[in-house]
């Protein structure tokens, strides 16, 4: 259930940039997940430096961001006249770019990335129940970075400007809103956002080429689950999937024990588990088909 | 009095087929015009081009002694034009304060600028409502909230497309108060709207747009004195 917690929490920082860029930019972003790899990679190559797991986090968040606001600035630019499918194909050709650049640069095998020292141990939570320290501060990371975009949304002109965009761009734009540094600063957001998530969960799964990918289809899970253009919608899907996806590795297969053979059960049970989160999108679209917190009415 | 907005020979397309042809239009500072002639004639794309949102393909348009056929949509607002959409194009998920300060500027130096209090003041009903979200407004409260909304960004120029359609009468008497008030305070608007004794009271001059071509052009006298014409071109 925490890990649930946890794995959705950093799904959501991948989703909230990718729902913003999508609901307000109207652009499809593959490269999406990209940026979670470079925020992965250089939180890597930033705390080996440093040695200072923090410093190296914030770092790479930085350098992310910048990455992010150039690509932008050079490239995606160029795409948001087009349709969704010339953007699908090049931000897959970026994809592949950034692969081999990043294989060029540090090479194919997977980085090793651990948790700082003082985390990597469990501490008990309850009486009796102990999680470990690490996850429970990407937890808390989360939420505070949650928060934060959440005040940053709902509070600020720039989060009106961007829930304006997002809902009607052209009467956005008609009222004087500056779109083009209001995209690449959100581009910025975006990506920083990226970092933390793959800095954070760099030491739980694995920094190597092709991180990105599995994870982005997820996230798309996410947003047309919560709404594209919700930032709201991408915290209650990124939730919902995060848990869904979670509980259903951890207890399908015990579940099928029960009633199966345990052959049949430890076979079927990831099987089951890893369509689970398609169920519950198909589910949901059942009944809203413009996602739960639709932006756009 | 110095010209605020010139369009000269505008040439504006959706795609392949053309819209507008050689559309001229002159607003002078402090005046009131219109825009007439039956739907589909082109008066919501001319607003359109000006606000750069289907930018023209040939012609020029300056405003306050800029060209600005050109420049993209946020930056001729920023110069000092607001529109008032058809349809009102209210921000369904900023709430009533949000919509009406998001975009809030007052970027001319007005010296007696709009501010929220102001807004509120000739619209009490939007203060009522000022927590709730746009897509939770009747069409009247919106439309109120779509001029406020315009109003606070302290333009130069404004504009309004269809400001009274659909609204019950009591609510068009609002409107026109609204408008009325507006002039006196030495407001420039170009108004597009159907009620042609209503905008010869209010108006200093008038453009009726057939197909595309402007086909007339004069001032409230001259249009009251022609009934003929609201027959020809515009089916009243």
């Amino acid at each position: 259930m925490l890990n649930g917690v946890q794995f959705g929490l950093m799904l959501f920082l991948l989703a909230a940039g990718l729902t913003l860029v999508f609901g307000i930019m109207d652009m499809i972003n593959l490269a999406h997940g990209s940026l979670y790899m470079i925020g992965a990679y250089l939180t890597a190559t930033f705390v080996g430096i440093t040695g200072v797991f923090w410093l190296g986090v914030l770092l790479a968040v930085v350098g992310t961001a910048l990455i992010g606001m150039l690509l932008e600035f050079s490239i995606l630019r160029q795409l948001y006249r087009r349709d969704h499918l010339s953007q699908v194909l090049a931000t897959f050709a970026l994809i592949l770019i950034i692969n081999e650049v990043v294989r060029i640069i540090w090479g194919s095998q997977p980085l090793l990335l651990s948790a700082p020292e003082g985390l990597s141990g469990p501490i008990e939570i309850l009486p009796g129940l102990n999680y470990s320290a690490f996850r429970l501060t990407i937890i808390g990371v989360g939420l505070v970075v949650a928060m934060g975009l959440f005040l940053l949304v709902n509070n600020t002109r720039v989060g009106m400007w961007l829930r304006a965009g997002a809902s009607n761009r052209e009467m956005a734009q008609a009222m004087g809103v500056p779109i083009k540094p209001l995209f690449t600063l959100l581009f910025g957001v975006g990506a920083a956002l990226c970092a933390i998530a793959g800095a954070f969960l760099g030491p739980i799964l694995a920094v190597q080429v092709g991180m990105g990918e599995s994870i982005l289809i997820l996230a798309f899970v996410v947003i047309v689950i919560g709404g594209i253009g919700s930032v709201k919608g991408a915290l209650v899907g990124a939730l919902l999937v995060g848990i869904v996806d979670t509980a259903g590795r951890a207890f399908l297969p015990l579940l099928l024990s029960q009633v199966a053979s345990p052959e049949v059960a430890s076979n079927l049970g990831p099987a089951l588990a890893s369509i689970l989160i398609y169920l519950l999108m198909a589910v949901v679209l059942f009944f809203k088909p413009q996602g739960l917190f639709p932006a756009r009415t | 009095m110095s010209i605020l907005l010139e369009i000269q020979g505008l040439q504006t397309f959706y795609g392949p087929s053309q819209v507008l042809f050689n559309v001229n239009l002159t607003i002078q500072e402090g005046q009131v015009a219109t825009l007439l002639g039956r739907n589909g004639m082109g008066k919501t794309t001319t607003v359109r081009s000006i606000l750069g949102l289907t930018p023209a393909r040939k012609g020029l348009i300056s405003f306050a002694g800029r060209r600005i056929e050109a420049l993209p949509p946020e930056q001729i607002a920023a110069l000092g034009i607001a529109v008032v959409p058809e349809g009102r194009q209210i921000f369904p998920n900023l709430t009533v304060k949000e919509n009406l300060i998001a975009f809030a500027a007052n970027r001319n130096q007005s010296p007696q600028p709009w501010t929220l209090p102001r807004i509120y003041e000739i619209f009490p009903r939007l203060q009522e409502r000022q927590h709730n979200l746009g897509n939770q407004l009747s069409g009247g409260e919106q439309q109120m909230l779509a001029i406020g909304r315009a109003l606070m960004t302290n333009p130069r120029l404004l504009i309004l497309d269809e400001a009274t359609e659909g609204l019950a009468p009591l609510l068009r008497e609002e409107i026109w108060r609204v408008l009325r008030l507006l002039k006196q305070s030495g407001q420039t608007i170009l108004v597009i709207d159907k009620y042609v004794e209503r905008l010869i009271a209010l108006a200093d001059q008038h453009t009726i747009l057939e197909r595309g071509r402007v086909v007339w052009q004069g001032n409230s006298e001259a249009l009251g004195a022609q009934p003929e014409l609201w027959k020809r071109y515009l089916s009243v």
